[in-house]
């Protein structure tokens, strides 16, 4: 009767959204008086689990499981939640973990709710908060099904860390070959890059940067502090910046700490895309720029001119408290 | 190849989101409401193989009859019939259990829905329509292509992407990228008298249970007022992040 998790992880090893998904799970298996069982697919090792409240971890050691494959991760989580008799399953929103989800959902039979901000309102009846409307309001969902599935929004509910010590079982799943339907060809994947889905601060630029030949201030802004670079819409369309930098509405969200506007109107469709993040800047020099609206902080006045100013002073804080 | 492509009537991206019944049902006053992004990219490419290879598009959408505007635009765009299944999308098992029947009994070879509609961000229907129907599934599909019975496929994946090979029947959940912005269409005199003509089939519901309920909806609280630096001051933005917001 535990509480299921997957717990993501890459080349052998977790991601942070596996501690959050289990912080996150811990508390709801105190309200439901149960525990966290984790499942970890070739991870090398799972101690660090026990630090976020996971009381036993399954885990999976498979060759043909390399490679993140839907159908199959799907059984394996299914077979786990079986075999643990798990009420309540719970995912983070990685690509990966929005494309597992409503598989498990069917093969388990439960309800799904996506994008949870926050712990469960009640748990019986089970009643979640989720964003809805691309972050422009909050809907709370019943979950009617025996089985439920939660799909946690990212950097939502953050780390917790508690004492204790899991218990590791090996699983072994049987995998049958229809789980491989789909064929993993090849990966393109820039190693040592900050992913906008992983990072905690993003910087964006917009239409107002002119042209493709000034990001390389928005490249510096985002090394200084460590940081993914992403782009408005039109950006994107006229070919300045990749797809894979697009966010708002129509492209990636984003869920991060920090984000820094540059040059960006804040038009609506942009703003729901990036509303979750938690501290947003705006850097413009039109005072009418709709994004001051939604801006925690702004500064009035020219990118080609702040922002330079802004790398020196991130350059001088960062020597002063390294 | 039959093309299933899946619909969702959504409001505009530009709509203010209000509530209305207590805060029970979304407030459709004043509200235009569009074919969701992500299903016009998946339609967009629909036509594409129709020109290109060879393929019948029909599309498809749960909803009330408020809906049938937006598959008449679908309609003009190019695809060739519509459905409508008369109930309300409740929930996304719900959609995914109608739609399913329609896959079934069409025979469908491929089946487009996007990632998700831009309402409820449910981002469950492709996935579990494609269990359901026990077809192959791939979503955030950037790219595809069919060959025969095979299909390679594109998927976004978080810092990057990966190349898929399957068979039919497939499921994709689609976004922008598997057809740029520029490739999108807007409907043409021609195309609207054509729609006009073509065939909008209205079938009723199968039996089906609802998972989830929407109960309630909340708007975000205000925000407060945002806090101006001047650009001569660039230090103290620095000072505000990393002592007042503490996030760097
Ligand atoms: C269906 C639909 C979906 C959409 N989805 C998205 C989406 O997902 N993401 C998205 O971003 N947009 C989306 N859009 C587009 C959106 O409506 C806006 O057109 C877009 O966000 C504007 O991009 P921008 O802010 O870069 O450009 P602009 O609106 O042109 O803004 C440029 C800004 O730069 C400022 N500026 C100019 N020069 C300087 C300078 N020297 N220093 C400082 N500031 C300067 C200007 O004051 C201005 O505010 C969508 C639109 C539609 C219709």
């Amino acid at each position: 009767m535990s509480v299921l998790i997957y717990t993501e992880s890459e080349n052998g090893k977790f991601k942070k959204i596996a501690f959050e998904t289990a912080s996150y799970a811990k508390e709801v298996a105190e309200k439901l008086g149960s525990t966290v069982t984790a499942v970890a697919i070739n991870v090398d090792d799972t101690s660090e689990l026990s630090k976020y409240g996971v009381d036993k971890v399954l885990s999976v050691k498979n060759e043909k499981l390399s490679n993140f494959n839907v159908k199959a991760y799907a059984d394996v989580l299914q077979q786990a939640a079986t075999k643990e008799e798990a009420k309540v399953v719970i995912l983070n929103s990685s690509a990966n973990d929005k494309y597992l989800a409503p598989v498990l959902a069917i093969s388990l039979n439960a309800g799904y709710a996506s994008n949870v901000v926050a712990l469960p309102e009640s748990t019986s009846p089970f009643k979640v908060k989720r964003t809805a409307f691309t972050n422009k309001a909050f809907n709370i969902t019943e979950i009617t099904s025996d089985i439920k599935l939660i799909g946690l929004a990212k950097n939502s509910f953050g780390l917790k860390e508690h004492e204790g010590a899991a218990t590791v079982d090996a699983f072994d799943p049987t995998l049958n070959e229809d789980d491989f339907s789909i064929n993993v060809e090849a990966v393109d994947k820039a190693t040592g890059k900050v992913t906008i889905a992983d990072a905690e601060i993003v910087v964006s630029g917009g239409r107002g940067l002119k042209g493709p030949e000034n990001w390389g201030m928005i490249e510096d802004l985002a090394e200084v502090l460590g940081a993914a670079t992403a782009c408005s819409k039109p950006v994107s369309d006229m070919g300045w910046r990749p797809h894979e930098e697009h966010v708002g509405q129509t492209g990636k969200p984003v869920a991060s700490n920090l984000y820094i506007a540059v040059g960006i109107s804040g038009a609506i469709q942009h703003l729901a895309g990036i509303n979750a993040s938690k501290v947003k800047v705006v850097i413009n020099n039109d005072p009418e720029a709709p994004f001051f609206k939604a801006a925690d902080y702004g500064i009035v006045g020219d990118a080609f001119e702040v922002v330079p100013e802004l790398i020196e002073k991130l350059k001088e804080f960062k020597a002063n408290n390294a | 190849m039959k093309i299933l492509v899946c619909i969702s009537h959504v409001p505009d991206t530009t709509s203010k989101i209000n509530f209305t019944e207590d805060n029970t049902k979304f407030d459709t006053n004043g509200v235009q409401f569009v074919i969701n992004p992500n299903d016009e990219f998946g339609l967009t490419r629909a036509i594409w193989f129709k020109e290109k290879q060879g393929a019948s598009v029909t599309v498809v959408n749960v909803g009330g009859s408020e809906t049938e505007p937006t598959l008449r635009k679908a309609l003009a765009i190019g695809a060739d019939e519509a459905i409508r299944v008369n109930a309300e999308a409740t929930d996304g098992f719900f959609v995914a259990k109608q739609l399913a029947k329609v896959v079934e009994d069409g025979d469908f070879d491929l089946i487009i829905a996007g990632r998700e509609s831009i309402d409820y961000n449910g981002g469950m229907v492709p996935g579990m329509l494609a269990s359901l129907t026990n077809a192959n599934f791939i979503n955030t599909c950037i790219g595809l292509e069919v060959n025969g019975d095979t299909a390679t496929a594109t998927r976004e994946i978080d810092g990057g992407k990966e190349t898929l090979k399957t068979s039919l029947p497939l499921v994709i959940g689609a976004q922008k990228g598997l057809v740029e912005e520029s490739d999108l269409r807007i409907p043409n005199m021609r195309g609207i008298m054509m729609a006009r003509k073509k065939q909008l089939t209205v079938l009723e519901p199968v039996e089906a249970n609802q998972e989830t309920k929407a109960v309630q909806f909340e708007k975000p609280a205000p925000k407060g007022e945002v806090k101006l630096i001047s650009p001569d001051n660039v230090d103290e933005l620095v000072n505000l992040l990393h002592n007042e917001a503490k996030v760097i």
